[in-house]
């Protein structure tokens, strides 16, 4: 039997230029051993629950720069109960006024990072929540 | 987490693409549950038409699936719409283990489609352009009901045999201004060839591509093929090439069209299905198809033989036994050769 991989979706929803910081992310979740779902750019919220989905991830990375977080990030969480995937983990990364933070966390998202969050706190909790869930589901 | 008395193999019968999600999954990790609901599924696989698409990194194999995939959905007037199941494999990191799978990056049209189920692959070590657990995965989305499924190889360019193994039909995409006098071109990867596909049309030296392609398709491509069988095969990725009859003698001689696509904006891709069709349909006119099966279906219980044998051996060696006998190779006391015999017959030669 194969290790268990933590499998990871990064997208970048909405429709702010560039994935610099998400690429970023990416390399970093790979190089912690993850097995990491580049979707690019532009992601509609369907977009990233359907990959989900069909990808079984354990987690979901959101790269928003845009400041449309409070219409992004609920329609995900909402999208991913709504295909049975509750366990799956939502970080935000990007730029998030502090007044929003405890919205979302409260709305369910597991972590929220600003600009120069060292990355090895963001695998940190990622291995925390995923094995925490895991162990949930026994 | 889907709930535990959810019945896998089951919902995915019934057509549950999270418990088709789940069960990749366990595939994917050698879970006994994942055998366990292949065995219950095996008996509905054998349907899907396998196609493989390899090439070199960037000649625009995930764009392709994208546009293939969008026509097999949306066929012309008059065709039924086939469900399409996509697994694209990309290479693992040798030294972390972790992957960047970045391939859904070129299949956006597809999202939002219920006909349509796109899952990436890690090669988790395996070296021949799929991973090791890719026909497995295949077998469940068979089992699920798609009637044509696209599988993209990790395209390290080489001779990735391993797809034309699993694949019905193969295609090899190529690009132009990739090393132009085509030294790049292996012909070992036109030995694999069902299709040839010069994708990025739209590209200077596309002229050149295509000359040189069917200039080393008249020597490469063999005129039947027939896989070794892994029990003789001296090396699992040669090909033999029966006695070659002349073109005449044999009726049913598929030769490779080589057709040129431009992915990104939808050029050539009518043609290319069409091509992929004529393809299935000559495999399952000339027996073909039969033989391709037989031979996929013996290459993989023979592989699952020589792990188990590999797995079970290794258990019964008492401990310290491999490392000894390794130990003696290195200080080249003996060679491998002895070394095999005292471990497989306990002798001291
Ligand atoms: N000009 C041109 N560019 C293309 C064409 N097809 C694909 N591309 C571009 O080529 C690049 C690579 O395309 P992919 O489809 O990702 O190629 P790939 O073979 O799947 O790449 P890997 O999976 O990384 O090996 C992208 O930037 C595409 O937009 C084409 O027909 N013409
Ligand atoms: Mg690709």
């Amino acid at each position: 039997m194969v290790e268990r991989k933590i499998r990871v979706i990064v997208a970048k929803p909405g429709l702010d230029g560039h994935d610099r910081g998400a690429k970023v992310v990416a390399r970093a979740l790979r190089d912690a051993g993850m097995e990491v779902i580049y979707t690019g750019l532009r992601q509609t919220p369907e977009m990233i629950a359907e990959a989900a989905l069909q990808e079984d991830v354990d987690a979901v990375g959101l790269s928003i720069l845009s400041g449309a977080h409070m219409a992004l990030v609920p329609r995900v969480l909402e999208l991913l109960r709504a295909n049975g995937q509750q366990h799956v983990k939502v970080f935000i990364g990007g730029i998030i006024p502090d007044e929003d933070i405890p919205r979302l966390l409260e709305s369910g998202v597991a972590g929220v990072y600003g600009p120069g969050t060292p990355t090895d706190t963001i695998i940190r909790d990622i291995r925390l929540s995923v094995s925490a869930s895991n162990a949930d589901a026994q | 987490m889907i709930s535990s008395e959810l019945d896998i193999p089951q919902a995915v019968l019934g057509g549950n693409r999270l418990a088709l999600a789940r069960l990749i999954t366990q595939i994917e990790n050698g879970t006994p549950e994942g055998y366990d609901a292949l065995r219950r599924l095996f008996s509905h696989t054998g349907k899907a038409h396998l196609v493989g698409i390899t090439g070199a990194p960037g000649t625009g194999k995930s764009s392709l699936v994208n546009q293939l995939a969008h026509f097999y959905r949306n066929p012309t007037p008059g065709m039924t719409p086939a469900r399409v199941g996509i697994v694209a494999v990309d290479p693992s990191s040798p030294f972390s283990g972790g992957a960047i799978l970045g391939d859904r990056v070129r299949m956006r049209d597809l999202a939002g489609d219920p006909g349509v189920f796109i899952r990436s692959m890690a090669s988790r070590g395996s070296l021949g352009g799929l991973a090791a657990a890719t026909s497995g995965v295949v077998q469940a989305l068979d089992a699920a009901g798609f009637d044509v499924i696209l599988i993209e190889t990790v395209g390290a360019g080489q001779a990735e045999v391993e797809i034309a193994r699993l694949a019905h039909t193969t295609l090899v995409v190529e690009a132009p201004g990739l090393g132009d006098d085509i030294q790049a071109i292996k012909a070992g990867i036109l030995e694999i060839a069902d299709i040839l596909v010069i994708n990025k049309a739209d590209r200077p030296g596309v002229e050149n591509t295509e000359r040189a392609l069917r200039n080393m398709l008249q020597l490469a491509h063999p005129l039947r093929r027939d896989f070794l069988s892994p029990a003789d095969a001296v090396h699992h990725t040669d090909l033999v090439h029966k006695a070659i009859p002349s073109p005449g003698d044999e009726p049913n001689i598929w030769s490779p069209p080589v057709l040129r696509t431009v992915a990104t904006e939808g050029i050539g891709i009518q043609e290319l299905h069409s091509s992929i069709q004529n393809h299935r349909k000559h495999l399952s006119e000339s027996g073909e198809w039969q033989r391709r099966e037989q031979s996929r279906m013996e290459t993989e219980l023979s592989m699952i033989v020589q792990e188990r044998l590999m797995r079970r051996w290794r258990d019964g060696l008492p401990a310290g036994r491999y490392q000894s006998v390794l130990e003696a190779v290195y200080m080249r006391q003996i060679s491998p050769w002895q070394a095999a015999d005292r471990l497989i017959t306990g002798d001291e030669p």
